[in-house]
């Protein structure tokens, strides 16, 4: 088992390289002079080549790479050009922020989904089948900003029980899990209610039935094992969009966060801080699949066998 | 409770299982299926009836019918009673079912390469109905279940392994080992081998009759296999449209059997003695079974179909010994006699 | 039998049937056919100069009334009438996004099932680098770069859906590839594009419809939170986004502004689940 775990995150790694390889590419294309950016507009001329030579900005685009990629390895991010902090003090401090808001809206989200898939699935084509799977349907299909826009509009404006932006106390932090989980809450719900059906209706269901065993008994001990595999994958994908979410909600509730931190710098072309930002996404996007593999392997002996034989 | 009804019991001849006047539909938007048409069936203490027939006669809705196992909806039992060891399960709550299914009354299903769970182990799998109806530790249970796995041939040490590491034969003994875990009285059996090779067929087989005499359980075997009738069952009742149309002792039905669709099964199987001998498959389908005939259900497949079949559904007509009978307009009037077999024949 | 001569024929027409007799996703289609409509027609009903940009400020920030059915925003512009106009781009950019993320991908994805080995394994591996870098965090990379017009933002698109429909095509040729059709075309010698072009993609049909359908949805979402973001489209183009975008301000005052152009976006994405849950049920009946 470690020794996969090991092999997946040394699997990671070209594929972190080529990210960073793209982006940092993508990024040269960028307008403007770093230099000039961090000297200013009234700054002279000779002042600006001098920091461009400083900064290595005259070497070739791939002696410029290797040398970010070698001070990335030294846990050196670079400097921000418009803060002139070292990136890495910037992430630190934005990075807890997302990961507070992604994991509060994941637990959420898996909480009150699978709650409701399961119960759509036992009481299937009841009413309250058709109403989850109505409102499910929809979730899947509201913009997330929209879905902020509107939290503020109801809960802000209207009801006035709740702050609109900010991330002071708990308070503040409602509306952006309630937007962010949304379109989660939606999509694993219709999974696990569709994989509830059907192992509902397999044979090895009706096999414990015929032990004897209390309704109850065989959702607990075999239908839900078997119908949270297939809602783990979907658990998965929406993780990754959550993280990805965080772009956009943080944006709509000033959610000081990566996300947030992301569209400043790229809108400000601080390319140091911008990479950073991505590069710290996809880790995350990565450590994700890695983590839902192994709770594969966790939940699905099949799939624990085979990672034994790889 | 279980002691009282032995005793009341254990001297007369009741049976273990009787099935009356069944009636078993599904309902669907379009159309109502009428699988199980007044159904008797009757299991001695102890015997081992066969149930055979095409497929789609109803024959698993029927096991699964006692088990109070089949989907409702969309299926729904409209009339008939199911009488065990002197109770009837149609009157049983859910709760006192449970009691019933896997402790007294214990099905092996068709598949069993989908019958188990694929994520726990199949000695579990079998520790769970011990545990579930005996007064046992978890650790008890799967000592248990150890020497249910080694009982039906399977090595002790695999019994922490997953059903996907198990071959269909294997997969059908862990069945067979999970029905028998809590020695029911009574063993349904659908199609126990359909699923598996020939070489594997006969080791299942076998295990069930071991098992079966060793505990002296009784038991329904569901099948549209004549040799696995001949192999390992008593008594026989053929089924055709939901319906039961002969049924006797294996003799009666193996040496003398009256309807012409017991016949047409008879006939539709290769004959060792003369291999030259064509096959005579019966022609033509079982009849839809969203609108049965009015009359017999045989009557448009039947060689001695007569204008009386397909208005009025025969009556039962019963031998002299008074237990084989057979509905069939050919033996309509009162009790058949053994000249009147033979004009069939 | 003679269905089966014109195999790529009667499984279109068969997913269509089934489809057509599934009400939701009828209901998905009428709605998205009446959008398309209202978009094309918005470029006849309105001049784009003089109604869906020109400022009138006497009218503006007007609450939904019978004159304008949503209100005029604050530079007294019909919200109606840009939402309609708005639907031109959001379709416009997510449909060529998508359309070619389809080609590309399906080729790509063809090549790598079909031949396997180093091209299987190239193929295989840049899709994994473009996949950890999500639509809207490749859409903000290139934008940001390259400049926010219509194209670069189609263009960031298609660069993002491309490995979906690589995977999808791959697996779906890998699940054809060793059918007995296939081992017999090349059995007879016929060259290994022709398989793809005549076998093969045909029977990839039905996955990557529903992949298309998805992808589309998926895309229009990115189009708008892009521009909502301030990345994408800008004012005074009315697309759905930048319209929720400048509606920001008047969120306490004027909410109906924050509310229309994003029921556009919803109904819409709706409409295509709707009709992608429809394609997949009918592209395997059993699955319900």
């Amino acid at each position: 088992m470690w020794k996969y775990v090991l092999k997946r995150l040394v699997a990671m790694i070209p594929v972190l390289i080529c990210v960073t390889f793209l982006v940092f590419m993508i990024f040269q294309y960028a307008e403007g002079d770093p230099a000039r950016m961090i000297l200013g507009f009234d700054a002279t001329e000779e002042a600006v080549a001098e920091l461009r030579e400083e900064m290595g900005l005259n070497d070739p685009k791939i002696v410029q790479y290797g040398r970010y990629m070698w001070n990335l390895l030294h846990g050196d991010f670079g400097t921000s050009y418009s803060t002139r902090m070292p990136v890495v003090t910037e992430l630190a401090s934005r990075f807890p922020n997302t990961l507070k808001l992604a994991a509060v809206s994941i637990v959420v989200a898996m909480a009150v989904s699978i709650s409701l898939g399961v119960l759509a699935a036992i009481k299937q084509n009841s009413i309250f089948d058709m109403f989850s799977m109505v409102l499910a349907l929809l979730g899947i299909s509201l913009p997330t900003f929209w879905i902020g826009l509107i939290c503020i509009i109801i809960f802000s404006v209207h009801l006035d029980w709740l702050p609109s932006g900010g991330s002071e106390g708990l308070r503040s932090m409602v509306l952006p899990v309630i937007t962010l989980s949304m379109n989660s809450v939606a999509a694993i719900t219709r999974t696990t209610r569709s994989s509830m059906l059907d192992v509902i209706h397999s044979d090895y269901n009706r096999t414990a039935k015929s032990k004897g065993l209390s309704k109850s008994e065989v959702i607990w001990r075999h239908t839900l094992p078997n119908a949270l595999i297939p809602t783990l994958t979907v658990a998965g994908i929406q993780t990754c969009f959550m993280v990805s979410g965080t772009i956009m909600v943080e944006n709509v509730f000033a959610w000081p966060g990566i996300g947030r931190l992301l569209v400043s710098a790229t809108q400000n072309r601080d390319v140091p801080l911008a990479l950073g930002c991505i590069i710290l996404f996809s880790v995350s996007f990565s450590l994700i699949n890695l983590v839902v593999d192994l709770l594969y392997a966790a939940v699905d002996p099949r799939i624990r066998a085979s990672y034994k034989n790889k | 409770m279980m002691n009282q009804k032995e005793a009341a019991h254990a001297g007369g001849q009741a049976p273990a299982l009787d099935v009356k006047d069944l009636v078993v539909e599904y309902r669907t938007h379009h159309a109502t299926v009428q699988a199980v048409n007044h159904v008797d069936l009757e299991i001695p203490s102890g015997k081992a009836l066969g149930l055979v027939g095409e497929t789609g006669a109803g024959k698993t809705t029927i096991g699964l019918a006692i088990m109070r196992l089949l989907q409702e909806p969309p299926a729904a039992v409209r009339e008939g009673s199911i009488v065990f060891r002197g109770e009837e399960l149609r009157s049983l709550s859910e709760k006192e079912m449970q009691q019933v299914r896997g402790s007294q009354i214990s099905m092996i299903f068709q598949d069993p390469m989908t019958s188990l769970n694929p994520v726990m182990t199949v000695e579990k799998q079998i520790a769970e109905s011990i545990r579930h109806h005996e007064d046992v530790t978890q650790e008890e249970a799967l000592q248990k279940a150890r020497e249910m796995l080694s009982m039906v041939g399977i090595p002790v040490e695999r019994g922490s392994e997953y059903q996907h590491q198990f071959s269909g034969g294997m997969k059908q003994r862990v069945m067979i080992a999970i029905a028998l875990a809590c020695r029911p009285e009574l063993l349904i059996a659908d199609e126990p081998t359909t699923a598996l090779d020939v070489t594997i067929q006969a080791q299942v087989l076998e295990k069930i009759k071991e098992l079966r005499n060793r505990y002296g359980t009784s038991m329904l075997m569901i099948t549209h296999d004549l040799g696995v009738i001949a192999e390992v069952c008593d008594e026989v009742s053929v089924i055709y449209a939901g319906h039961i149309v002969e049924h006797g002792t294996l003799e009666d039905i193996f040496e003398n059997c009256l309807h012409p669709y017991t016949q047409g099964l008879f006939d539709s199987l290769p004959n060792l003695e003369d291999r030259k001998a064509k096959l005579k498959p019966i022609s033509g389908l079982m009849p839809d079974p969203t609108c049965l005939p009015e009359g017999c259900a045989f009557w448009d497949r039947c060689p001695y179909a007569r204008g009386i079949c397909k208005m009025k559904k025969p009556a039962r007509a019963y031998c002299d010994d008074g237990h084989h009978y057979v509905e069939c307009h050919l033996y309509e009037d009162g009790k058949i006699t053994k000249s009147e077999v033979k004009d069939v024949g | 039998m003679n269905k089966r001569n014109h195999k790529r024929h009667s499984q279109a027409y068969q997913i269509w049937e089934r489809f057509s007799r599934n009400p939701s996703a009828m209901l998905g289609l009428a709605i998205f056919i009446v959008i398309v409509l209202l978009a094309v027609a918005s470029g006849f009903l309105f001049d784009y100069d003089t109604v869906i940009i020109k400022q009138n400020f006497a009218e503006r920030l007007q609450a939904p009334s019978l004159a304008h059915i949503c209100g005029t925003d604050d530079y007294g512009r019909d919200v109606f009438a840009r939402i309609m106009y708005g639907a031109r781009y959001s379709l416009g950019i997510s449909f060529t996004a998508v359309l070619a993320a389809l080609l590309f991908g399906t080729v790509l994805g063809s090549i790598a099932g079909f031949y396997g080995g180093w091209a299987d394994m190239l193929i295989m591996r840049a899709t994994d680098v473009l996949m950890a870098i999500p639509q809207i965090l490749m859409a903000i990379i290139i934008v940001s770069v390259a400049g926010s017009s219509a194209g670069i933002i189609a263009f960031a698109l298609t660069l993002a859906q491309i490995p979906k429909f690589t995977r999808v095509a791959c697996s779906a040729v890998l699940r054809v590839a060793d059918m007995e059709y296939i081992e017999s075309a090349r059995a007879l010698g016929e060259p290994g594009p022709m398989i793809i072009v005549k076998h093969i993609i045909p029977n990839c049909f039905a996955p990557l419809l529903i992949q298309t359908t998805l992808s589309v949805a998926t895309a229009i979402l990115s189009v708008s939170g892009l521009s909502y973001l301030g990345m994408g489209i800008e004012t005074p183009i009315p697309e759905w986004g930048a319209m929720l975008s400048a509606a920001r301000p008047y969120i306490n005052s004027k909410s109906y502004l924050s509310i229309f152009p994003g029921v556009a976006v919803m109904l819409t994405i709706l409409a295509l689940n709707l009709m992608g849950d429809g394609f997949r049920d009918a592209a395997d009946p059993k699955q319900k």
